[in-house]
């Protein structure tokens, strides 16, 4: 049995790696998509296996209760990803926006990008985690400038910046937990893995943890866009290829925010240490606020939705900074949701800004009239983001805002602005694009089949809104005791 | 506990100090090259010295990286690239010399006070070093900053992981993934940063980051 699921942890590795290579090699660009989709749907399968076996863990990697689900949802949405970029590069490269060099290029990234993210939720020794993440911040740093474009040379410039201090930043944090654990733990390997660090937390110096804590979570949350590290983020987001812009939205940000939970678990842990709670708080708060009063003056459609998810992700750390069973459960909830829901935009803002031939908000029009697929599958998606019922991102925002006003009435004020000037912006966008009147040319839509992958997120997050299986939720209640 | 080995280990590290702070005012791009080679060096002294007095072999391994990329290889390809874009002008120092030198001075004072009441309970080597890392690494972000060019910002963020080299050879025993992985993170640095620079040069014939700024979204609406 430890068999079987000792080689699905190496499949999640292995195939995505052996692919990216295959990928390299293959020059066609429609078998290249093929076997993206191919490799992506074998590490989803690995991914489901190991909810039936669960390997045991060494000292550098490691399945526990915290990351197995990750693992799951990352894999699901780049297999579904994988079969939307397959439609959406096609027309890239019919309107000449991509070469087929480019593409192999693309895949090949793609699934290196899927390695990275692997190994990172994967990863026990808190080394290999660092390793992991900066792979997928240079990864996705020339995804992000695959157009070439100024625009996008730019934002990918941009990001390989701040992402690169980010992991300066994290690094210099990773040694300092180093430094604390060793004098307990001793020399070499064990002083690095997760587990052994959760074991011996309590007895580490306190004031080295707090230093290593301020410096991860700067490091990590600039991954995770919060405000005042997120600069780099709407551009990101708007200029690279739409694919990716979901897998960055619904994906990597989540990877970065795992990475500071992590962390956390360590400083709760630690009687004597300083209480992250506070500190995530504040910031997620912030990034909430600030993304919020951000919507209003927004003309590009992409950045409109990175937006939108620096508020999120704001949301999420708030709820894991709140803490308790409740707020984590909550937190847990609205991390996958929202990883649901925003790549089911972006898929949909995707085909929309190839329809149109323009990002710019003001010349979208009327989408639900002249291409109803998407239009209507827009208005879901942004209705369920902006946290309105019967969607499951109204589940967890509620069970955010209601566990906040039981315990801390003031915050869960600043909490609920946040929220409505969210939704305001959102939906007062929505309606110009949705159903104004439409003037721009119209090129055909894409056809119902490729519209597969978005409405399956979305339902997905409609039946989350009614009704979540039994074990999901147990499985919620369990994580959420462990984080604190 | 004032022995040589700690004396040298000091002197090494402060070096690095120092010569993190005579980057911030080079206004010429020869200059600051050639100063972070400096850097690069005394780091590869630093390190190997410590191997040395730890007795742990895989240091003198993250020493010859050091040497060889971060001393000869990527100087040498950074003069080449400001050769070929014909960009070896003087550079302009946000803020002013004066005033930088003051913000470093302080940056270290800062380092040195937040560092060795932390690490009060580790040995003495392992607090001097942290403290004079993190000054280190304080000075690169001060000196990406201060620069408004791409070959200035490139060679701050190095400055930097150069700081975190010599943070994590200071921590005794830290196996030896992590510096191959930082060794590999400024290899693969370099990697992007040509292809950018190169780019860059291709489609604005400048490599000055304000010329960039003009592209932000305000303005393109």
């Amino acid at each position: 049995m430890n068999a079987l699921g000792l080689s699905a942890m190496t499949a999640l590795l292995a195939v995505p790696a052996g692919a990216a290579l295959l990928l390299v090699l293959l020059s066609s660009y429609r078998w290249g998509a093929r076997l993206n989709v191919g490799a992506a749907l074998l590490s989803l399968l690995a991914a489901v296996t190991l909810f039936g076996v669960r390997p045991e863990g060494n000292l550098y990697l490691r399945v526990d209760d915290f990351n197995i689900y990750l693992i799951a949802l990352n894999n699901l949405v780049s297999f579904t990803t994988s079969v939307f970029s397959a439609s959406y590069i096609a027309h890239e490269l019919a309107t000449g926006r991509l070469t087929p060099q480019y593409l192999r290029f693309y895949h090949a990234m793609y699934q290196a990008l899927l390695f990275a993210m692997n190994l990172a939720l994967l990863a026990n020794n808190i080394g290999l985690l660092w390793v992991a993440i900066e792979l997928a911040t240079l990864i996705t740093v020339l995804m992000v400038g695959l157009y070439r474009t100024r625009a996008a040379l730019e934002a990918a410039w941009k990001y390989f910046i701040l992402g690169s201090l980010g992991i300066a930043l994290a690094l210099f944090g990773t040694i300092l937990v180093y430094l604390a654990a060793q004098p307990v733990i001793g020399e070499g390997l064990p002083a690095m893995a997760w587990d052994q660090l959760l074991i011996h937390a309590a007895a580490f110096d306190p004031a080295l943890l707090n230093l290593a804590f301020v410096f991860l979570l700067l490091g990590y949350g600039t991954k995770a866009g919060l405000v005042p590290l997120h600069a780099w983020l709407p551009d990101a987001h708007a200029e690279g290829p739409t694919p990716i812009s979901a897998i960055l939205s619904g994906l990597l940000l989540n990877v970065a925010l795992y990475a500071v939970l992590r962390f956390k678990m360590l400083m709760s842990a630690n009687p004597h240490a300083l209480a992250p709670g506070p500190l995530m708080v504040g910031l997620g708060l912030l990034s909430l606020l600030f993304a919020g009063f951000m919507f209003y003056r927004r003309g590009d459609i992409k950045r409109l939705f990175a937006y939108s998810s620096i508020e999120h992700m704001g949301i999420i750390t708030f709820a894991f900074g709140m803490g308790g069973p409740l707020a984590n459960f909550a937190g847990l909830l609205h991390m996958t949701m929202h990883s649901l829901t925003k790549s089911a935009i972006f898929f949909a803002v995707g085909h929309i800004a190839q329809v149109k031939g323009t990002q710019r908000i003001s010349t979208i029009r009327g989408l639900t009239a002249t291409h109803p697929w998407l239009g209507w599958g827009l208005v879901a998606g942004v209705i369920a983001i902006a946290g309105m019922p019967p969607f499951g991102v109204f589940m967890s925002e509620f069970l955010v805002v209601s566990s906040t006003f039981a315990r801390q009435p003031g915050l869960a004020l600043v909490l609920v602005i946040g929220l409505l000037l969210g939704f305001g912006a959102l939906l007062w966008r929505l309606h110009g694009l949705a159903f104004g009147e439409s003037h721009s040319a119209n090129a055909p839509g894409p056809t119902p089949i490729s519209a597969l992958p978005m409405m399956a997120h979305l339902a997905l997050v409609f039946i989350a809104g009614f009704w979540l299986p039994g074990p999901l939720v147990t499985w919620f209640q369990h994580v959420a005791v462990l984080l604190g | 506990m004032h022995d040589l080995g700690f004396d040298i280990a000091h002197l090494l590290a402060g070096g690095m100090v120092v010569v993190s702070l005579s980057l911030l005012y080079q206004d010429r791009l020869y200059a600051l090259i050639n100063g972070f080679a400096l850097h690069s060096l005394v780091l590869t002294l630093a390190v190997g010295w410590q191997a040395y007095i730890q007795d742990a072999h895989h240091l003198y391994v993250t020493a010859g990286i050091a040497l060889v990329f971060k001393t000869l290889a990527i100087p040498a390809a950074l003069h080449r690239i400001v050769q070929r874009l014909g960009i070896h002008r003087t550079l302009e120092v946000v803020g002013g010399v004066g005033r930088n030198m003051l913000a470093g001075t302080a940056l270290v004072a800062l380092a040195i006070l937040v560092m060795l009441p932390v690490t009060a309970t580790a040995n003495a080597l392992a607090r001097e070093d942290l403290a004079f890392a993190l000054a280190v690494v304080l000075l690169g972000l001060l000196l990406m900053v201060t620069r408004q060019n791409a070959v200035g910002l490139v060679i701050g963020f190095m400055s930097l992981e150069n700081g975190l080299v010599l943070a994590a050879a200071g921590a005794r025993g830290m196996p030896l993934a992590v510096e191959i992985s930082v060794a590999f993170s400024v290899l693969i640095a370099l990697i992007v940063i040509g292809i950018f620079l190169f780019r860059i040069r291709e489609r604005f014939d400048s490599v000055d980051m304000q010329a960039m700024d003009a592209f932000r979204e305000e303005r393109r609406r």
